[in-house]
């Protein structure tokens, strides 16, 4: 290792500093500022409305932002187009929907950004897929659809398809609200899985299991605003802030 | 002129018919995508320029689009071949083209709108870029949504190829006026050979779309 490396392993991965966004008059994001460090997983909890998907999707783009920088590995955000795709192909999203490829099976799903994106020969491409779809348990079912399979190996498949990227950061939007409870551990301990490795992540959930098991900090937010920042055990048991201590009763209660 | 010799006459002008069809369904379905294309990209230049292109020609009567690019074109010193035969046909395959990939373009359009947003998102959320996603996850999934609607636009202009008729060249229309031209006796039964002949042939085109229907329907 150089000591360029190292240098740029003390950087934060993810640099948001006064991160406004609109849409139209309604403000989703009021002045966030927020550091992702590597390795580091930060889960994001709010009530409905409070902008925690919209700060998840700015972090890859998908949502502009009307002010602030957003910085991730070092650099700005590009513009749309080539550099931004680039920088897309190095940050994992994984969405509430799966959003997996309709017209191709599980297999190509997993394959195609490493063939397309990274220009890795087919079967190189494949013997990975199959390796990453193994290890969250669908490889028995690469070539099927993704109609064919239920959700909770959907949203497996779709974690694959984003780790085949091999990326530095995983984005997660809410990755187990359209999931039936029985599925959402199966998909939780794939989460857990790669939190012990080391991947850094972003994690919009409601899932408290999963926050206490596997967050390094937990960032609350209300009405677009970061209300709150704590270790996770600190922030279940002894919330700061009146609005968390609401938010929780609220959850908790059940 | 017997029976034989009416029904060559008949079979070289259903090839004549099948030659233009089979040269324009190509190049309609490039041309429709590529304007499709154009019309939802992120470029305010090149989706002006489509929706231009397809409201000015789409709302042109095929006709006049067939003398603007027979007539027209010649003028303009554009010939495609020595050939006068040659260069008819090149020159009606031209003005179909023109005017079905409109059609093409707007039906491929609806088909794209209804892919689920997510789609794209996850697209280039692995990197791609537009014209990738577009190519590798949007229209793929679009075209086969619009398999039935595109189904008419093709059939549509598998009946619009007898307008070359009128421009030199020989195809089913030019066949049957030949024909009745030496049997007189029979106009009517004439007639209605030739609109069998399109009758028959759109028939094994809506057998073939509606196998791609079912081939290629998408579970969601």
């Amino acid at each position: 290792m150089t000591t360029n490396v190292t240098a740029d392993t003390a950087a934060p991965l993810v640099e948001m500093r006064g991160v406004q966004k609109h849409f139209g008059d309604f403000q989703a994001l009021k002045d966030i500022d927020l550091d992702v460090a590597r390795g580091e997983v930060v889960v994001v909890i709010g009530p409905s409305g409070s902008g925690k998907s919209t700060l998840c999707r700015t972090i890859n783009r998908l949502e502009t932002i009307t002010e602030g920088t957003i910085r991730v590995d070092g650099r700005d955000l590009p513009q749309e187009g080539a550099a931004l795709a680039r920088l897309r192909s190095d940050v994992g999203m994984v969405f509430q929907s799966f959003n997996l490829f309709a017209h191709l099976t599980i297999l190509d799903n997993v394959t195609l950004g490493p063939i397309r994106v990274r220009g890795l020969k087919k079967a190189e491409a494949e013997a990975e897929a199959m390796r990453l779809l193994d290890r969250v348990g669908v490889a028995h079912q690469a070539q099927k659809l993704p109609a064919q399979i239920y959700a909770g190996q959907q949203q497996r498949v779709a974690i694959a398809r984003s780790l085949a990227m091999k990326p530095k950061l995983m984005l997660f939007d809410e990755p187990t609200s359209a999931l039936d409870p029985e599925m959402i551990n199966e998909v939780l301990d794939t989460m857990v899985e790669l939190a012990e490795e080391g991947m850094t992540m972003v994690v919009v959930t409601h899932e408290m299991g999963f926050a206490r098991k596997a967050a390094h900090r937990v960032v609350f937010m209300a009405d677009g605003e970061i209300v709150e920042v704590a270790e996770p055990e600190r922030f279940f048991t002894d919330p700061q802030s009146d609005r968390a201590k609401d938010f929780l009763s609220k959850i908790l209660t059940h | 002129m017997d029976f034989p010799a009416l029904f060559e006459i008949f079979l070289s002008g259903t090839f004549g018919t099948l030659r233009l069809f089979a040269v324009t369904l190509v190049g309609c379905l490039v041309g429709g995508t590529i304007l499709a294309a154009m019309r939802v990209s992120p470029t305010p230049v090149l989706r002006a320029a489509a929706s231009t292109y397809v409201n000015v020609v789409r709302n042109t009567p095929l006709t006049l689009v067939m003398f603007f690019c027979v007539l027209g074109l010649p003028y303009l010193d554009i010939r495609f071949s020595d050939s006068a035969s040659i260069n008819s046909f090149a020159l009606a395959c031209l003005a179909l083209i023109a005017y079905t990939s409109c059609f093409v373009a707007e039906v491929l359009r609806s088909g794209i709108s209804t892919i689920p947003v997510g789609q794209a998102e996850a697209a280039r959320s692995i990197g791609l870029t537009f014209s990738q996603s577009l190519r590798l996850v949007i229209l793929p999934q679009a075209f086969r949504t619009v398999v039935p609607p595109l189904g008419s636009v093709i059939i549509a202009m598998l009946k619009n190829t007898s307008i070359a008729s009128a421009f030199n060249n020989r195809e089913l229309i030019s066949a049957m006026r030949n024909a009745i031209e030496v049997r007189g006796d029979i106009v009517v039964p004439l007639l209605f050979a030739t609109a069998l002949v399109y009758l028959l042939l759109a028939l094994a085109l809506g057998r073939v779309f509606d196998y791609l229907e079912r081939k290629w329907v998408i579970l969601r």
